[in-house]
C-alpha cells in the first residue's frame, strides 16, 4: 500500500517515528512525568531517605492497589467533564455506597443467609452498584432535566450523601466486612497469585496483538494507509514487553512472613527454614480497575453512546441538530458515573475491611485533578479513557512517594495543589504547539 | 413520477413566538420537488425560524406540516430526518473536535453487527462522497476544527447529500465561501435539481436569488409578505419586497 507517502518522507527521525507509530505524543509525556516522579522519588529515597525506596515490587504493587478506587471513578468523570459538566459529589456517593453496603453485608444479610453465605458479597456489590447507580440518575434527572447546573446538584450532593452516610449507622464504623468482599480490596489473598498473573498477562497479550492484527485487516480492506510493519512489530513488542514487565513485577512481591505460616498452618504445608516464596500477583481491585479501563474505553471509541458523548462536548447545540436526546444522555452519564462511584466504594471499603462515613472524602477533587492531568479538556470534547487511569496513577505516586519519604501532608497538599495547576499549564501549552 | 400539481412540503399558517414575540405569524410556503424555493427577508424577519419547524428545531405554535400533501407530525431532528429533510445551518452544525466521517453520520452511525460503530467503513464512504462533492478534500483523519471554511462546509453538504434527502434546507450556505466554493455550491443546487430534490434556501444576495431560485418568499416582522416567481420581477421588485413589505403590483 502507501507505506511511504510523500510525508512520510521529511521530518526529524523523531517526527517520522511518531508518525508511522501513530502513538499520541500526550501519552508519551504522560508516562514521562510518571517515569520522573518514580525515579525522582527512588532516588530521593536512596540518596537522603532511610530506604524509602520507591522503585520496589512492594510498593509499586501497593501503588497499583491505591489507584484502584480513584481509578474506576476517573474513568466515569471523563465522560462527565467531555460534556463540559463536573460531579463534585463522587467521594460522598462513595461513602453512603460503602455505609450501605456496610450495613447490608454485616448488619442485614447474614440474619438471612448466615454469616459467611457466598452470596453475601454477590448481592452486596450489586445492591451497592445499583445504589450508586440510583443516585447518579436521580441527580443527572436534575441537572439534563430540571436544567440546574451540575455544579450546583453534585455541591449539594457532595453535602447530602455526605450526611447521609453518617446517618445510615449513626457515625459508627462497620468492620470487618464479609470475608469474601475483603478480597475485591486486594491484600495478599485477594491477588490471583503468579499461575493466574501469567494466565492475565498471556491474555492480555494475545489481545494486544489481536488488535494491531484485525486494526491493520481493516485499514487494508479499505485502501487506506497502513502503519509500516516495523512500527506494528514495534507497538506489539512495546505493549507485550509492558504487559510482562507487570506481570514479573507483581510476582516479584511474595506473601509477608505471618501470612505464608497462617496459610502453611491451614493447608498443612511445612514452611522450609529459609522461607517460602508465595508471590502476590495482581491484585484483584488493579484487574477490576483494568477491566473497567477496557471496558469504558470500548464504550467510549466503539460505540454510538460514545460518539455522541465526545460530539455533546464539541458542540451541544450540533448534536441535539443532528437528532441526539442530550438530556438523555447526561442523565445516562450521571447514572454511569454513580454506577461507577459504587464500584469504587466496594473496592475502597473492601481494601480497609471497614465502612466508614469518612470513606471517600476529597476523593473528588482526586478524581477530577486525574481526569484533567489525564488530558480531559474542561472545556469539553476531549478526553481519554486510558489518559484518566494514568492520571490517577501520577496523583497516586506523588501520594505515595511524598508518605515514603516522610513528607508531612500539609506538604503533600501544596505539592499536589501545583502538580494540578502545573500540568494543566503544560498541557495548555502542548494544544498551542500542536495547533 | 411526481405529480408536480401536488407540493413536496407545505408549511400552513405556522405560527411560533418566544416569550410574547411572534417570531413567525401565520406564513404559509410551499415547494415543489425539483424546484428552489429562494426564503428571503432582513435579519431577524423570521426565515431560520420558520425553518426550523421543518427541521425538527423547533416546535410551531400553531399550523400545519404536510408532506406529499399529508399532514406530519415533526417533534424534533430526528422525525424531520426520517422524512428525508435534510438541513445545512448557517452555523454548519459540526462537532468540531470529531473528523469528517464522525460529522457526516452524527446520529446515523454505521454500525457493525455487534453494534460497534464501523469507523472504517464510514470513513471509506466520507471519502467516497467528498471525492464526488470536493475532489480537493483530504483531511479525513482531522478534527473539522482543522479545515478551512470551505471544507467543513463541504463536510456539512455531504452530510445532508449522502442520505437521499428528498427535501433539503440551506441557510445561507455560501455565506462564508469564497467564489470558487460559491460556484461548487450553485452547481450542486443545480444538479440536485435536476434530480427532483426541494430546496429552501435562506440567501441574502440577491443575485444569487436570482440565479438559483425558482420562486421566494419574502418575510418581514414574521409575516410572509408575498411569494413570487422569480423570472417574473426584477432585483428592484424583491428589494422592494425585503424593504418595504411590498408585494409588487404585476405578480399579485
Amino acid at each position: 500500500m502507501s507505506d511511504t507517502s510523500p510525508q512520510g518522507q521529511n521530518g526529524s527521525p523523531l517526527t517520522r517515528f511518531l508518525r508511522a507509530t501513530e502513538i499520541d505524543t500526550r501519552l508519551l509525556g504522560m508516562i514521562g512525568a510518571l517515569m520522573l516522579i518514580w525515579f525522582g522519588f527512588h532516588f530521593y529515597g536512596a540518596i537522603f531517605g532511610n530506604g524509602g525506596y520507591f522503585l520496589t515490587p512492594r510498593n509499586l504493587w501497593n501503588l497499583s492497589v491505591q489507584t484502584s478506587s480513584i481509578g474506576i471513578m476517573a474513568t466515569g468523570m471523563v465522560l462527565v467533564i467531555v460534556t463540559r459538566n463536573i460531579d463534585l459529589s463522587v467521594g460522598a456517593v462513595l461513602g453512603l455506597t460503602a455505609m450501605i453496603m456496610g450495613i447490608l453485608q454485616v448488619n442485614i444479610l447474614p440474619q438471612y443467609l448466615g454469616l459467611g453465605h457466598p452470596m453475601i458479597w454477590v448481592i452486596t456489590v450489586v445492591v451497592g452498584m445499583i445504589a450508586g447507580t440510583i443516585i447518579g440518575t436521580f441527580q443527572g434527572w436534575l441537572i439534563a432535566y430540571r436544567g440546574i447546573p451540575a455544579f450546583i446538584v453534585t455541591l449539594g450532593g457532595l453535602l447530602v450523601w455526605r450526611g447521609c452516610a453518617f446517618l445510615s449507622a449513626g457515625g459508627r464504623t462497620i468492620s470487618p466486612v464479609d470475608p469474601s468482599f475483603a478480597l475485591l480490596g486486594g491484600g495478599p489473598y485477594g491477588a490471583v497469585g503468579e499461575t493466574g498473573s501469567w494466565i492475565a498477562g498471556i491474555l492480555a497479550c494475545v489481545g494486544v496483538v489481536w488488535m494491531l492484527h484485525s486494526g491493520r485487516k481493516l485499514r487494508q480492506e479499505h485502501d487506506f494507509k497502513l502503519r509500516p510493519m516495523w512500527a506494528e512489530v514495534f507497538l506489539a513488542v512495546v505493549g507485550c514487553g509492558t504487559i510482562i514487565g507487570a506481570v514479573l513485577l507483581v510476582n516479584a512481591y511474595p506473601w509477608p512472613r505471618g501470612i505464608v505460616n497462617a496459610y502453611a498452618t491451614a493447608n498443612n504445608i511445612t514452611v522450609p527454614p529459609e522461607g517460602l516464596f508465595i508471590s502476590h500477583g495482581f491484585a484483584i481491585p488493579v484487574l477490576i480497575l483494568v477491566a473497567v479501563g477496557i471496558f469504558m474505553t470500548i464504550l467510549m471509541t466503539r460505540t454510538r453512546f460514545g460518539r455522541y458523548v465526545f460530539a455533546i462536548g464539541g458542540n451541544p447545540e450540533a448534536a441535539a441538530l443532528a437528532g441526539i436526546n442530550t438530556k438523555w444522555m447526561t442523565l445516562k452519564i450521571f447514572a454511569l458515573m454513580g454506577m461507577l462511584a459504587g464500584l469504587a466504594g466496594v473496592v475502597a471499603s473492601a481494601r480497609l475491611n471497614s465502612a466508614t462515613n469518612a470513606l471517600g472524602v476529597f476523593d473528588e477533587l482526586y478524581v477530577i485533578a486525574a481526569a484533567v492531568i489525564g488530558g480531559t479538556s474542561l472545556a469539553g470534547g476531549v478526553g481519554t479513557i486510558y489518559g484518566a487511569i494514568l492520571g490517577a496513577l501520577v496523583m497516586q505516586s506523588l501520594q505515595t512517594g511524598m508518605v515514603l519519604i516522610g513528607f508531612d501532608t500539609s506538604v503533600q497538599q501544596i505539592v499536589v495543589g501545583s502538580v494540578l495547576v502545573l500540568a494543566v499549564y503544560l498541557d495548555n501549552l502542548y494544544r498551542k504547539t500542536v495547533k | 413520477m411526481t405529480n408536480s400539481n401536488q407540493p413536496l412540503v407545505e408549511l400552513r399558517d405556522i405560527s411560533i413566538s418566544f416569550g410574547g414575540i411572534k417570531a413567525v405569524d401565520r406564513v404559509t410556503v410551499d415547494l415543489y420537488p425539483g424546484e428552489v424555493v429562494g426564503l428571503l427577508g432582513h435579519n431577524g424577519a423570521g426565515k431560520s425560524t420558520l425553518i426550523k419547524c421543518l427541521s425538527g428545531a423547533y416546535q410551531a405554535d400553531s399550523g400545519q406540516i404536510l408532506i406529499d400533501g399529508k399532514p406530519v407530525s415533526i417533534e424534533n431532528p430526528r422525525d424531520a430526518r426520517a422524512q428525508n429533510i435534510e438541513t445545512i445551518y448557517q452555523t454548519l452544525a459540526l462537532a468540531d473536535n470529531l473528523d469528517a466521517a464522525s460529522n457526516l453520520f452524527l446520529g446515523r452511525e454505521l454500525v457493525s453487527k455487534f453494534g460497534f460503530v464501523n469507523d472504517s467503513l464510514m470513513e471509506a464512504e466520507t471519502r467516497k462522497i467528498m471525492h464526488r462533492l470536493n475532489p480537493n478534500f483530504k483531511k479525513f483523519n482531522v478534527p473539522v476544527s482543522a479545515l478551512s471554511g470551505g471544507q467543513r462546509q463541504s463536510v456539512a453538504i455531504a452530510r445532508a447529500v449522502y442520505f437521499n434527502a428528498r427535501i433539503l434546507i440551506m441557510d445561507e450556505p455560501t455565506a462564508a465561501l469564497g467564489p470558487q466554493e460559491t460556484q461548487m455550491v450553485s452547481e450542486l443546487i443545480e444538479e440536485l435539481k435536476k434530480q427532483g430534490l426541494g430546496i429552501f434556501l435562506i440567501e441574502h444576495d440577491i443575485h444569487n436569488v436570482m440565479k438559483l431560485c425558482d420562486r421566494a418568499s419574502v418575510m418581514k416582522n414574521g409575516q410572509l409578505v408575498g411569494t413570487v416567481k422569480v423570472d417574473e420581477v426584477t432585483d428592484e421588485d424583491l428589494l422592494s419586497m425585503i424593504i418595504l413589505g411590498k408585494k409588487p403590483e404585476k405578480a399579485t
